[in-house]
């Protein structure tokens, strides 16, 4: 066997599962944009481009849950990155006891999602939770309400859950990376007179800066697809205030049973993940030939 | 400055803990106190009766078992299937190469219930709806793309030299990739273990829509079912998600040291 055919060899079995079971199925998911999906006679009728002009033209709750979307990734990724990064740093100092507190702190990130949204809504819930007490008494609000009910401010319910789930995401990333920076490079600035707070200024951000970028931008399309916390949590309510375009997706077709139109917003979500996916991958080769 | 760092850690410990005691808190609250009491950091008399009735009047048992039959085969499947690819994907440059990635790359960032429907459709062809076999072929597919590019990382993170040599006295190139890379590679096969059974474990979404069955059912989809059957009895419900997180967390916090590791040295190489 010669190395292309071994190649293929080797691959052979990965190719085979995601042929069947991922793209064909999305083929199949993507024709579906193109029906009209009659429930109660159970057959579809085809429609062309009907149902995408429908979303452009007067879609309003897919624009407001592609805003959402947005403050939903950005705010999550910020908190995410800020408190993991710090975390990283704390880690990689070490302290006594860390051999057990890391893995504690680690935790959430073994938390099933679904979980984790009903733990948080618990914790929101005036009835079981504590939270409400907690914002009445430090003055947020002027009575022990339930945040997820109050559609001004209730995406930061969500926002709380995933965050608490996605700092160690960041921490296990940003560790790995601050690990594998040589040692002898902060020995050497050590002798040069180099203090602890420029070291890290001008030794461990610039190298650890193509880790940091990359993970971030790639978690933010993992993020913008992340539906289920926001599913269990406020299931995209109250009046769509926490809808994002990931939640409305799945609104439509398992509430309202059109998968038509699902597919045609899954499409929309598909494409604008993939102009950013494109503009990423350009990103990153100016990145590697810069370093 | 030493000092500083402790509130911080202390801060964060807090945060983590604090969602996860307060359901420990509910589940061995008795319902009257629940709401006699209201909002106290502990009740004033605990009881036992959540766990009892979870795991013995429920179904919970059936569901852990089918959690960690689907969970474990998926992971050792995946692990195997992506050992061979990311093996492939490191070592050989061949045609192909980069249509092959970029195709893994785009099913991962498709939203996962567009294609709901149509793998409902394949799982009828193939005859394995409302079975535990379909959910674990299912899952194998979706998590293989990400365990590719895991593994791929450390087998680029192994010396080649190695490999060669042994090639040179004779072994055929899998003897080689058994006997001296994956034994080199241990440390990314137990991570990635790790995130495909965490994974698996945790999916909800798939196991809600293939699988109708009682018994077949996994503990996330058991659980849902639970509460969207007794909406109102917190505590039963909080003695379930204590007793999910359980085996994750044990799981997790063995194999965390091993994933930090295996980042480093493919960070290292790359």
């Amino acid at each position: 066997m010669n190395k292309q055919t071994q190649a293929w060899f080797y691959l052979a079995p990965t190719l085979l599962f995601i042929f069947l079971l991922v793209l064909i199925p999305l083929v199949t998911g993507i024709s579906y944009a193109f029906y009209d999906f009659d429930l109660i006679s159970g057959t579809k009728e085809f429609v062309g481009f009907d149902q995408f002009i429908r979303l452009l033209g007067e879609d309003e709750i897919f624009t407001m849950s592609l805003v959402n979307t947005l403050f939903w990734t950005v705010s999550s990724l910020f908190f995410q990155f800020m408190l993991g990064f710090g975390l990283a740093l704390i880690l990689n100092s070490g302290f006594k006891g860390i051999s057990i507190i890391q893995p504690v702190l680690f935790v959430p990130w073994a938390v099933p999602s679904f979980l984790i949204g009903l733990m948080w809504v618990w914790m929101f819930n005036p009835v079981t939770g504590p939270l409400p007490y907690l914002f009445e008494a430090i003055g947020i609000m002027d009575k022990a309400e339930n945040l997820l009910s109050d559609p001004d401010h209730a995406m930061w319910g969500p926002i709380t859950a995933n965050v608490w789930f996605g700092i160690p995401f960041f921490t296990i990333m940003l560790l790995a990376a601050l690990r594998s920076i040589p040692k002898e490079i902060y020995e050497a600035a050590e002798m040069d007179g180099v203090s602890g707070l420029q070291a890290f200024r001008y030794i461990t951000v610039p190298l650890i800066a193509p880790t940091i970028l990359i993970t971030l931008l790639i978690r933010a399309i993992w993020i913008a697809n992340f539906a289920e916390i926001i599913i269990v949590m406020t299931n995209g309510g109250p009046a769509n205030s926490t809808q994002i375009v990931a939640t409305y997706i799945y609104d439509t077709a398992y509430q309202k049973m059109d998968f038509g139109y699902a597919s045609v917003i899954s499409i929309a979500l598909l494409f604008l993940l993939m102009i950013y996916g494109f503009t990423l991958g350009r990103i990153r080769q100016k990145m590697t030939t810069y370093i | 400055m030493k000092n500083v760092k402790y509130p911080f850690i202390i801060g964060f410990l807090v945060f983590t803990l604090f969602p996860v005691f307060w359901m420990l808190k509910i589940s061995l609250t008795p319902d009257r106190l629940l709401f006699s009491e209201g909002i106290v950091a502990w009740p004033s008399r605990i009881t036992f009766d959540h766990y009892y009735a979870v795991l013995v009047e429920g179904s919970f048992p059936d569901y852990f078992m089918n959690s960690f039959i689907v969970s474990f085969t998926t992971a050792a499947l995946v692990t195997i299937i992506a050992a061979l690819a990311g093996y492939a994907l490191s070592r050989f440059q061949f045609k192909g190469k980069l249509a092959i990635m970029t195709i893994l790359l785009v099913t991962q960032m498709f939203p996962i219930v567009m294609v709901i429907a149509p793998i409902y459709n394949v799982l009828t062809f193939i005859n394995l709806v409302d079975s535990l076999t379909g959910l674990i072929l299912v899952y194998t597919a979706f998590n293989l793309p990400f365990a590719c590019f895991l593994m791929q990382s450390f087998f680029d993170g192994a010396p080649v030299e190695l490999e060669e040599a042994a090639m040179m006295d004779g072994c055929t190139r899998l003897q080689a990739l058994e006997k001296i890379t994956l034994p080199l590679c241990l440390p990314g096969i137990g991570a990635t273990l790790g995130f495909v059974f965490t994974a698996a474990w945790s999916e909800l979404l798939f196991a809600l829509m293939f699988i109708n069955r009682q018994s077949q059912m996994t503990f996330p989809a058991g659980i849902m079912n639970f509460v969207t059957k007794f909406s109102v009895d917190w505590g039963q419900m909080a003695a379930a998600m204590i007793l999910a997180l359980i085996p994750v967390c044990i799981f997790f916090s063995y194999i965390q040291r091993f994933i930090v590791q295996g980042l480093t040295a493919g960070a290292l190489k790359g």
